[in-house]
């Protein structure tokens, strides 16, 4: 068991947080030139020119293009139409077609938000050429600046997600099967004759659980900090603070599920059940924003969701309790209730 | 004595795990129909000679003949001929008790029609009639144990093996249990049981008693009290046990 | 060995908890997926702290909160009020518009925004400040086309590929389907396996004239059979509740689901010959198998990101190989003539892991 509980987690932490970027480096594209005009070869010299696009090379014809991406050889078409030179002098006017592999929609609009970005880019560059009197550059000049993360790294993002999963799965896995465990080698009769109570009952099930997760956030942490170089920007004891009652509100979870299931493999499904549920909707991998409201009222029961907010808000931001105290209050009471449920459903005549 | 069928000859078997030998140069013969007691302490090496003669595990040297079949060569053709009763009983809990009898006569290839009457058979015998569609869980312990008896018998094997087969059942129930025993071996069944229980020892035909891997006596309970002055097959064991000290 | 099998139901239908976890997950997953876990952004908050307050700057505001990307949380008043507001975690981008933007615009030229971006989550931070940039230069480049006397521009036909309505479903379903036969496959038989060695069963069933191989099979199929029914219900749900398409030969996508499960199930086998007990095999198939399955198999983060360490170990992940394939077969709609260098890669794993497991049952029958 040691290795599963300490080793394990570790290791994956390490691995694991090195996985998860959405970031887009790489847009390979195909060009499908059937003008191949000067204005031509200068737009597609600002595709091949930008650090997010690469290009794949020139095909005689849409099909062959189309065929690329199904070989999963592009990400992008970018078709050009025989006039289109003609058509910019002439008519002032001409269109390229942009086909983008759309398997992963977010990806493929971003994709595509780059691709009409350098387009833009390029309409700008001919208005100011034709007309140098009335423009002299840019009219307007944006400059972002991207808070508490600046190289935008996806590591410091991760690592405190991961973190927090990892010692939540731990929690929920160790106390979920702890209870149901007696029951099942009957070791359980031996402490219900015993004249502890219910309540010291769970609190012992409980303290070594979360000695162990603590442990295993304390591993974490360090790593991060000497792996990963991440520095928490906010007051680590107030992380402490708040994962101690987040830990409790985790492994009455747990506990509560021990007392309703009658084998470990019941108490296994149902608990990975939750978690599976709990872990996707809770922030860690997807925005929360952009799903829709009753998903975002769902989370209101779930635990992760407010702890992972929470955690990044005092790890990268800084923020302090006054800035959580709301969600921190909601996971103390659900905590609070949790450990109850446990205590009531727990029976000393099982 | 010299007379009856051999079932179960073993001459010089040897198992070693690495370095360790369970088993050193064991050598007995059990006859047809028969109840031959094999005790000994944990870790004597019980459990693993009968693995070998079960043909679960396959012995490092020696001859092992069980019902006229060399185990070593042909372990599969072994396993049609014995039955099996562990000390977990083996039995499946979810299911119900003609479910159980109905999955083991399928696995010792039973037709359909022997299935129903064997079923009937140990139902009216050991009078369980209404329980056959409960659900093994919900039966007494004493009565899994009977049924479990009676599914490794279901293919009337030439010989079952018990692996402490009366494990945390009381007095009565052991009792009765060895009536189910008895009866077998009435019958024609060779039975070849590992236990604990001493005074279960005095009910076998014969008994082999086992530590640290070899065999320190055998013979009938009679004439073991007898060799060794003791009063009891208890007392036998702890003087065996004793010497090896 | 039809006894196995209908004992293996059995003890699948008496435990109603069981069921409800093989078929109650796989389809609150894909719900979830398709209703409510999308990697776009929609609804982002954002502040607003507009120094100028005129013509251009309510213009450009006006035009930003009409995308769906965007919604107003509030207007600032301060630069003080930027930093509160981040640390709350209420807003996840702020617009600054400098003072006088209208008339500088005018009479210099030029005018400066700046977008102030919550970057804890770099995904969405780079997102937002893509589509506020695109957003602004769409309103730069209408007004510079106004005022030109010749409007010269090119414009853009976009055409999505396979999924034209950016549906974030097309993305999961794959990956659920992957994740799920892995689960049903690798951890169910596993756990049943080690459950019948605890139990002391798996002694009897050694010691009766079945084979090794047929209790192995006996055990198996079962399963075989519930991941289909869940294969087929995931399909269902995809394409009549999500309008997710089947491009592809439906036949193929059997074959090919078949014989994933192959592999997952001797997987499972061999995870069963290496654990004890239930518990460890559950924390293997689960710790090992799970966080892996999903996030190294390119199900929601994009492999080509990863960095070359991690894509190599991508590599030995069979889940990885499979999503490829269904993604090629319900989203391309190609043939096998497209995936069969990944076909050949789970051939070979399942080969492989019954090898495996094959050898290493024997020797545990020895000891």
């Amino acid at each position: 068991m040691l290795p599963i509980i300490f080793i394990i987690p570790i290791v994956q932490l390490l691995v694991l947080s090195y996985t998860a970027t959405f970031e887009i480096k790489n847009v390979r594209f195909v060009v499908v030139d059937q003008d191949h005009s000067s204005e031509s070869r200068k737009l597609i010299d600002k595709f091949s020119g930008s650090a997010f696009f690469t290009d794949m090379g020139h095909l005689p014809d849409y099909k062959a293009a189309e065929n690329a991406v199904q070989h999963d050889d592009a990400d992008q078409i970018i078709v050009i139409e025989p006039d289109f030179e003609k058509d910019l002098v002439n008519e002032h006017h001409a269109q390229i077609q942009l086909v983008t592999n759309a398997i992963n929609g977010s990806a493929a609009s971003l994709m595509n938000a780059y691709a009409i970005s350098i387009i833009n880019n390029f309409n700008k560059e001919i208005l100011i050429k034709k007309l140098p009197l009335k423009f002299k550059g840019m009219p307007i000049q944006l400059s972002s600046s991207f808070w508490y993360n600046p190289e935008l790294d996806y590591i410091t993002y991760m690592v405190p997600g991961i973190l927090v999963l990892l010692v939540t799965i731990i929690a929920m896995f160790l106390s979920s099967m702890n209870i149901v465990k007696e029951k099942e080698i009957g070791t359980i009769e031996q402490l219900n004759v015993t004249p502890i109570t219910k309540f010291e009952f769970i609190a012992g099930k409980l303290i070594p659980f979360w000695i162990i997760a603590m442990i295993d956030l304390l591993i974490g942490l360090t790593l991060a900090r000497f792996v990963f170089g991440i520095v928490i920007v906010g007051n680590p004891f107030l992380l402490l603070f708040v994962t101690s009652v987040y830990l409790v509100l985790v492994l009455g979870m747990g506990l509560l599920v021990s007392t309703l299931t009658n084998t470990m493999q019941q108490a296994m499904f149902i608990s990975w059940f939750f978690l599976v549920i709990f872990i996707l909707m809770s922030g860690l991998f997807t925005p929360i924003e952009s799903m829709p409201v009753w998903a975002q009222q769902l989370n209101a029961i779930n635990p992760l969701a407010y702890f992972i907010k929470i955690n990044r808000m005092i790890m990268l931001k800084g923020s302090g309790f006054a800035d959580f105290q709301r969600d921190f209050y909601i996971l103390a009471a659900y905590a609070v209730l949790m450990l109850g449920f446990a205590t009531l459903r727990y029976r000393k005549r099982a | 004595m010299s007379q009856r069928e051999t079932i179960i000859e073993v001459k010089d078997l040897v198992k070693k795990f690495g370095s360790f030998t369970a088993n050193d140069r064991l050598t007995f013969d059990v006859y047809r129909g028969e109840i031959f007691g094999f005790l000994g302490a944990n870790g004597a090496g019980k459990t693993t000679a009968m693995k070998i003669l079960s043909g679960l595990s396959r012995p490092t040297s020696g001859k092992v003949m069980v019902a006229g079949i060399d185990v070593s060569h042909h372990p599969e053709k072994v396993k049609r001929k014995i039955g099996y009763m562990s000390q977990f009983f083996s039995l499946y809990n979810d299911m119900t008790v003609k479910e159980n009898f109905r999955f083991y006569g399928g696995i010792y290839g039973l037709s359909a029609k022997k299935i129903r009457e064997r079923t009937q058979f140990y139902l009216d015998k050991l009078d369980m009639k209404s329980y056959e569609n409960m659900l093994l869980k919900n039966i007494p312990l004493g009565w899994k144990q009977k049924l479990a008896f009676s599914l490794a018998n279901i293919h009337n094997p030439d010989i079952i093996f018990l692996d402490e087969p009366t494990g945390g059942v009381d007095p009565i129930t052991r009792r009765q249990f060895w009536e189910l025993i008895y009866e077998a071996a009435d019958q024609g069944t060779t039975v070849f049981v590992t236990t604990h229980y001493m005074d279960e020892a005095e009910y076998c035909e014969r008994v082999s008693i086992m530590s640290e891997g070899q065999i320190k006596a055998l013979g009938k309970p009679k004439a073991l009290k007898e060799q060794f002055g003791a009063a009891t097959m208890n007392d036998v064991f702890l003087k065996i046990a004793r010497n090896v000290e | 060995m039809w006894a196995f099998i209908k004992k293996e139901f059995l003890h699948i239908f008496r435990d109603p908890r069981t069921m409800v976890i093989l078929f109650g997950l796989p389809l609150a997953q894909v719900l979830l997926f398709g209703f409510a876990i999308t990697n776009d952004i929609n609804n982002a908050h954002i502040a607003i702290l507009d120094h100028s307050k005129d013509v251009v700057t309510r213009e450009i505001t006006r035009k930003l909160l009409s995308s769906h990307y965007f919604l107003l949380n509030r207007y600032l008043k301060s630069d003080a009020d930027i930093k509160p507001a981040f640390r709350k975690g209420e807003v996840k981008e702020v617009l600054v518009f400098e003072r006088d933007f209208a008339r500088k615009l005018q009479k210099e030229g030029v005018a400066k925004v700046q977008i102030l971006l919550d970057a804890t989550e770099p995904n969405t931070a780079n997102i937002l400040d893509a589509y506020t940039r695109g957003i602004i230069n769409t309103y730069v480049l209408q007004r510079m086309k106004q005022s030109a006397a010749i409007p010269i521009s090119i414009g853009v036909q976009n055409k999505m590929l396979y999924n034209p309505q950016l549906k974030s479903v097309y993305m999961f379903v794959p990956g659920v389907i992957t994740v799920l036969l892995m689960l049903v496959s690798a951890m169910m038989t596993s756990i049943s396996i080690t459950r019948e060695k605890e139990l002391g069963t798996m002694e009897a069933l050694l010691a009766s004239p079945v084979k090794p191989g047929h209790i192995i099979i006996g055990k198996v199929v079962p399963y075989v059979v519930l991941s289909f029914i869940n294969l087929i219900s995931i399909l269902l749900l995809s394409v009549f509740v999500f309008g997710m398409p089947i491009q592809g030969s439906i036949g193929l996508l059997l074959a090919e689901s078949l014989l994933f499960l192959t592999m997952a199930l001797a997987l499972g086998i061999l995870i069963s010959t290496v654990s004890k007990t239930q518990q460890q095999a559950m924390l293997l198939s689960m710790f090992a198998l799970m966080l892996p399955t999903i996030l190294l198999s390119g199900f929601i983060f994009p492999v080509e990101n990863m960095p070359v360490v991690l894509q190599y170990l991508s590599d030995i992940m069979p889940s990885r190989w499979f999503i490829i394939i269904l993604k090629n077969i319900m989203l391309k709609g190609v043939g096998i003539t497209y995936f069969w260098k990944e076909t050949l890669i789970i051939f070979s794993m399942a080969l492989l892991f019954i090898g495996l497991s094959i050898k290493k049952f024997s020797v545990r029958l020895e000891e």
